[in-house]
């Protein structure tokens, strides 16, 4: 297991993997995480009836196994739209969308723990609906929907390692490769995890520090 | 309006075939389910005997299935066990794999309930003459469960779409390596795969609507 035959260039092509993995979580949270906001206020100010297309769709995202999301988005794209996209284009989109469904369901859940009274104070002090949201409403809900938004950001960044259906060689697919031709399975795989749990672990332990600090006041 | 003709009729006719794969889906998503909780209360339990190297293990289990990708460790279930000689089937490789991830994240889950549970419980139950062991068990476990069944729902919703992971490794017959063999030989990928996913949907929302009519009937008190 030691005696690895591991060249310097396959440890590149590793490398090159993971900062696919890197670039797709990063562009699928961003994207996310703004399109996630805007839904979770759309769905807490619209109230139930109004926003339930939404909330149906948004449902949908997390109701179906994302590597079925990928497969479908792909097939639609290219067979039934004939839209030359690459691979990569339609990964990110659809982890965009995938993300942006669990963040509404925190940014609505954030919304929802700031006490309504706290509100009706800062309306009745004379701001508009959009003060209240940045000056009182976005410093408390943060307190409560940024730990899980981080592990939110580690969860897509977990399963980004799915886009490998739709042609997206990410770590853990150039693990599989570099598998096929060296026969080493257990030595590349440890590897891979090793990336994984480095990046991973320590931004969980940080978020998990964030929510234990915020939440004694 | 597309340059694409629709075969619903072929995709439908596979729908046996297909629900055929969703019962496997959820019987290994409730056996992963059921293996995941006595596993995540055995770790639980590890990590509260005070026994350093126990506690360690458990922790390190626990960070593992909580840090890496889940299609990481049905790889490392089938291909990593392969390398010290140990082939499992694909069935076993995804069992294992998910059952490794439930048990991590509901171990975690359960560290946060028992930190509802007061102190004094422990330390009542102890002064009736129980043991450690007991106390855990009769007074500490059920209150930890009943606290944590929304958690164990969305596990439970999580382990259904899990399965779908173990087309990887060679699985096909679940309802993914199901739609995907079929897809082989039709090539109606589109028609498909929006069955399956309509079926999944289904299932998770069973789950949910079945965990809560159960949690109405279990927690009237």
């Amino acid at each position: 297991m030691f005696n690895t035959s591991l060249g310097i260039d396959d440890l590149i092509f590793l490398a090159q993997g993971a900062g696919m993995t890197i670039l797709v979580t990063a562009i699928a949270v961003a994207i996310g995480t703004v399109l996630g906001i805007a839904f979770g206020i759309f769905r807490y100010q619209a109230g139930p009836v109004l926003a339930a297309p939404v909330t149906f769709v948004l449902d949908l995202f997390r109701s179906i196994p994302l590597l079925i999301q990928l497969v479908l988005a792909n097939a639609f794209i290219g067979t039934v739209l004939r839209l030359k996209m690459s691979g990569f284009t339609v990964a990110c989109a659809v982890l965009s969308l995938y993300t942006a469904a669990y963040c509404a369901e925190i940014v609505r859940g954030g919304i929802q723990a700031v006490p309504s009274n706290t509100r009706r104070a800062a309306r009745s002090l004379g701001m508009s609906w959009f003060q209240d949201m940045t000056h009182i409403v976005l410093p408390l809900a943060t307190r409560i929907a940024l730990p899980s938004w981080i592990g939110l950001a580690l969860g897509v960044m977990k399963d980004s390692a799915l886009v490998y259906v739709v042609q997206v060689t990410e770590l853990l697919k150039s693990t599989q490769i570099l598998i096929t031709r060296l026969q080493e399975p257990l030595f590349l795989l440890l590897i891979c995890g090793a990336f994984y749990f480095i990046i991973s672990f320590p931004i969980a332990r940080f978020g998990g520090y964030l929510e234990k600090r915020w939440s004694n006041d | 309006m597309f340059h694409y003709t629709f075969h619903w009729n072929q995709a439908f006719q596979k729908l046996p075939q297909m629900l055929d794969g969703a019962l496997v889906t959820v019987e290994i998503a409730l056996a992963s389910m059921v293996l995941g909780i006595v596993f995540a209360v055995l770790l639980t339990g590890a990590r509260l005997s005070g026994w350093r190297t126990l506690s360690a293990l458990a922790t390190g289990w626990v960070e593992i299935a909580r840090n890496t990708p889940a299609l990481f460790q049905i790889y490392m279930a089938h291909f990593g066990l392969g390398s010290f000689g140990i082939h499992l089937s694909p069935f076993t490789s995804l069992l294992i794999g998910i059952t490794f991830n439930n048990a991590g994240y509901l171990a975690e889950n359960f560290r946060g309930a028992l930190k509802a549970i007061p102190e004094t419980q422990t330390r009542a139950g102890r002064s009736l003459g129980m043991t450690g062991v007991q106390a855990f068990g009769w007074i500490v476990l059920p209150q930890m469960l009943r606290i944590s069944f929304l958690p164990m729902t969305n596990q439970m919703v999580w382990a259904v779409l899990m399965t779908s992971l173990g087309v990887t490794v060679g699985m096909n017959t679940d309802l993914y390596g199901v739609t995907q063999a079929l897809n082989a030989i039709s090539f109606r990928t589109f028609e498909l795969f929006a069955i399956a996913a309509a079926i999944f949907y289904a299932i998770t929302k069973i789950i949910t609507f079945g965990a809560r009519l159960l949690a109405a009937r279990l927690f009237r008190y």
